[in-house]
């Protein structure tokens, strides 16, 4: 009886899958369920009894072994950090782009986290430069040209998005080259590569172009949304890039925003140099004149290029005048912390949680919120190395990835900082 | 840069963390006394308590060698009284602060004379914007800008009141000690506007406070120094005590002349031109065969220079 009845479920399950691909007869929440099968997420325990998916400390425990690491690659490399990137951005638009495997299409979902990962680049890198290069028909088209105005390139990004034809990596490569030959030699040149296609037709012999980009000192990083490709791990060992590739739509929006920190540098790529660079002053309120960028008399709001009295409409920028890069001091004060990173904080194993002593501090530093669980049975919690104050978790992450400031290290005056490269 | 784009709020509910400054030697030499200075602002909050009932204030004092909370109004302890609130909250209040005020004289030690006794504002700011993250966490009271699809129906709006006061805001920035609290302070300011959260400051004080005047600026809040000190409670509930969603319709004080100008790293000058290191972003005013900070000589490949400059990048002495 149980073959039988195991048949007829088989029979059962395979109908609805025709049904599904002939006529997709099935609700929008049906359809949830055979997509996103989020029993299977369930786990049990010895007896067998379900156990509730702690989804605290499962978050918490992703994000420190993804800090540590972070932080492994970079101590291993005496920290320093490019900060003045010229970085392309390679999107291939080729047929296997088009594929609906990642919803609804692979090219929306790469649009849209490539939206959302130049902001974030512009956001911690305010001194850099992107530029966008597409892949379609087997040919590298460059869509916008190295600049630093995150909504030039968005604009573009966004109305190019048809997908067609083969993909071909030594076509990008031989391009980017060109164009990043080009810059100043005190900037840390990087492409990323987003590659759905599992194949790339090219004229020549690519190997030659990888070893090309490794003389010219090119950072190449790939992130795969198909399967992993030979040929793109062996240009990623080569260059000194990273080879990932993304399992679903998060996993992509992961891999992708972790370009967006400075990485690594190794010392020889970049010379170091002294770039000449103004402070403009704001102009006064009601002050006319005419704008050297959209070449129009506007009224108040705008800076005074200090060099040659152009105004422009906003920062950074370079004058159109006479060239000069005009910045602000709190541009450059967004990267001081690429410099300065606060060492992470010490996990407290569990055998400390029940000693008398800790019950000194009950709430964490930062949000003053109770670190026991409710029934008084101590909760998790982690402590600065340095000045040994305690936070919740929820602050760990926060003061980590948005707020590089140890509270408890600041608020104390005679508090030795800690750097954690020194470790 | 561009200030903080202004958003559009539906209700009038605010909470408040107050930094409060009682750093000594300022407190010392200045011409309103602290005490005075205290009624006014103990005024000021029972007007916000007053104004709505969600509303909240959390106090958290920066003082010269520690930071800590000092009062919270949606504890238990102060909701306990619902008509006779102040003299609750002020004895509470006070009770704490003194507590305050003396441990943060037992941390006291030798400095030399001459040093720029600053308040620990990055401390302060840090703890309030751990603060208001546990306050968005707890999932109701989450500001949603109006026409946002989903967002509650009751808003929440967040910002932070500084009243400080820096003797003379300069920073050493030769010493590295101070670099870090620079670095810390604009890190704060950073984070706080990629949560819009607004920082109002009032500062009282002789100069002007650049830091003050930027944090707002890039957070979207309000700056202002009043002129005479006797009203300033009229100065804190005119333009401090508005919410976020009143502000669009009434007429605050405009950042007028703030400067976003470097200060070079080798006199202190504010510049207009300047040499930034590629490698450590130092702002220098002249041309310099090396970096001081990280030891970069220019010009160079960096390979050459490895021996030198991994010496050099040890940790700079405080």
């Amino acid at each position: 009886m149980n073959n039988g009845g195991g048949k007829r479920i088989n029979g059962g399950t395979e109908e609805d899958d025709d049904e599904d691909d002939v006529n997709g007869d099935l609700d929008a929440w049906e359809r949830t369920y055979t997509d996103e099968r989020s029993w299977e997420s369930l786990q049990e325990d010895e007896s067998g009894l379900l156990r509730p998916i702690d989804n605290k400390a499962l978050y918490h425990s992703q994000y420190r072994r993804r800090l540590r690491s972070l932080s492994s690659i970079a101590t291993a490399a005496r920290i320093q950090k490019g900060l003045i990137r010229y970085l392309y951005v390679v999107i291939d638009l080729s047929r296997a782009a088009s594929e609906m495997d990642f919803r609804p299409s692979r090219i929306a979902v790469i649009a849209k986290h490539v939206e959302a990962f130049i902001r974030e680049f512009f956001d911690q890198n305010p001194l850099s430069q992107v530029g966008l290069v597409t892949i379609k028909d087997g040919v590298a088209y460059c869509l916008t040209d190295l600049g630093g105005s995150p909504e030039s390139h968005i604009k573009a990004l966004m109305n190019k998005l048809e997908c067609s034809g083969d993909s071909s990596l030594q076509n990008a490569l031989d391009l980017i080259d060109g164009y990043l030959n080009q810059i100043p030699s005190y900037g840390h040149r990087e492409v990323l590569i987003l590659y759905s296609a599992l194949s790339t037709c090219d004229p020549g012999d690519i190997m030659e172009t990888i070893q090309k980009c490794k003389k010219s000192k090119i950072r190449c990083s790939v992130i795969g949304l198909a399967a992993e490709m030979f040929i793109c791990k062996h240009l990623c060992q080569e260059t000194g890039g990273i080879y990932t590739v993304a399992l679903d739509e998060s996993h992509f929006k992961e891999l992708i925003l972790e370009h967006a920190p400075p990485p690594p540098a190794i010392a020889e790529f970049a010379i170091a140099n002294l770039i000449k660079m103004g402070f403009p002053q704001r102009a006064a309120e009601g002050s006319m004149s005419i704008c050297s960028c959209h070449k129009e008399a506007k009224v108040g709001a705008g800076y005074t290029c200090p060099r040659c009295k152009a105004r422009v409409c906003e920062l950074p920028t370079e004058c159109c005048i006479c060239g000069l890069t005009l910045v602000s001091s709190p541009h450059l004060a967004r990267s001081y912390h690429h410099l300065f990173p606060i060492a992470p904080f010490d996990e407290v194993p569990p055998s400390h949680l029940n000693d008398p002593n800790n019950k000194l501090q009950r709430n964490c530093f930062g949000c003053q919120q109770s670190l026991l669980n409710p029934g008084n049975k101590p909760g998790l919690f982690v402590v600065c190395p340095n000045c040994k104050r305690r936070f919740c978790l929820d602050c760990d992450i926060y003061i980590h990835e948005s707020l590089h400031n140890c509270p408890g290290c600041e608020s104390f005056r005679h508090s030795k900082p800690v750097i954690s490269n020194e470790e | 840069m561009a200030p903080a784009p202004s958003k559009l709020y539906a209700d009038d509910v605010s909470l408040v963390v107050v930094l409060l400054d009682t750093n000594p030697f300022f407190w010392s030499s200045s011409s309103l006394s602290f005490s005075q200075f205290l009624s006014h602002v103990l005024a000021f909050f029972n007007a916000i308590l007053t104004l709505n009932q969600l509303n909240q204030v959390v106090v958290i004092a920066t003082g010269y060698n520690s930071c800590d909370y000092i009062f919270d109004s949606s504890s238990d302890l102060n909701r306990s009284f619902e008509n006779g609130r102040m003299p609750v909250m002020c004895s509470s209040l006070l009770q704490k602060l003194e507590e305050f005020l003396i441990k943060d004289e037992q941390f006291s030690k030798e400095e030399p004379d001459g040093r720029i006794k600053s308040s620990l504002l990055s401390g302060s700011l840090s703890m309030a914007l751990c603060y208001i993250q546990r306050v968005f966490r707890s999932g109701a009271l989450h500001p949603h800008p109006r026409g946002s699809p989903d967002g509650p129906e009751q808003y929440v709006i967040f910002y932070i009141l500084c009243c400080l006061h820096f003797s003379v805001l300069t920073l050493d920035l030769k010493k590295d000690f101070l670099l870090f609290r620079y670095v810390a302070i604009m890190n704060a300011i950073f984070s706080a506007q990629h949560s819009l959260v607004p920082i109002d400051s009032c500062y009282i004080g002789a100069q002007n406070s650049a830091f003050l005047q930027q944090a707002s600026y890039i957070t979207g809040g309000v700056h202002h120094k009043p002129q005479n000190l006797d009203g300033l409670f009229q100065y804190l509930m005119t333009i401090f005590a508005t919410d976020l969603h009143s502000r669009s319709f009434l007429n605050l004080p405009k950042p007028v002349g703030v400067d976003f100008r470097a200060s070079c790293f080798c006199h202190k000058d504010t510049i207009d031109m300047g040499y930034i290191c590629s490698v450590c972003l130092s702002i220098f005013c002249k041309h310099h065969k090396k970096c001081s900070t990280c030891g970069s000589v220019f010009g160079q490949a960096q390979s050459e220079v490895a021996s030198a400059s991994d010496k050099k990048r040890k940790t700079p002495e405080t």
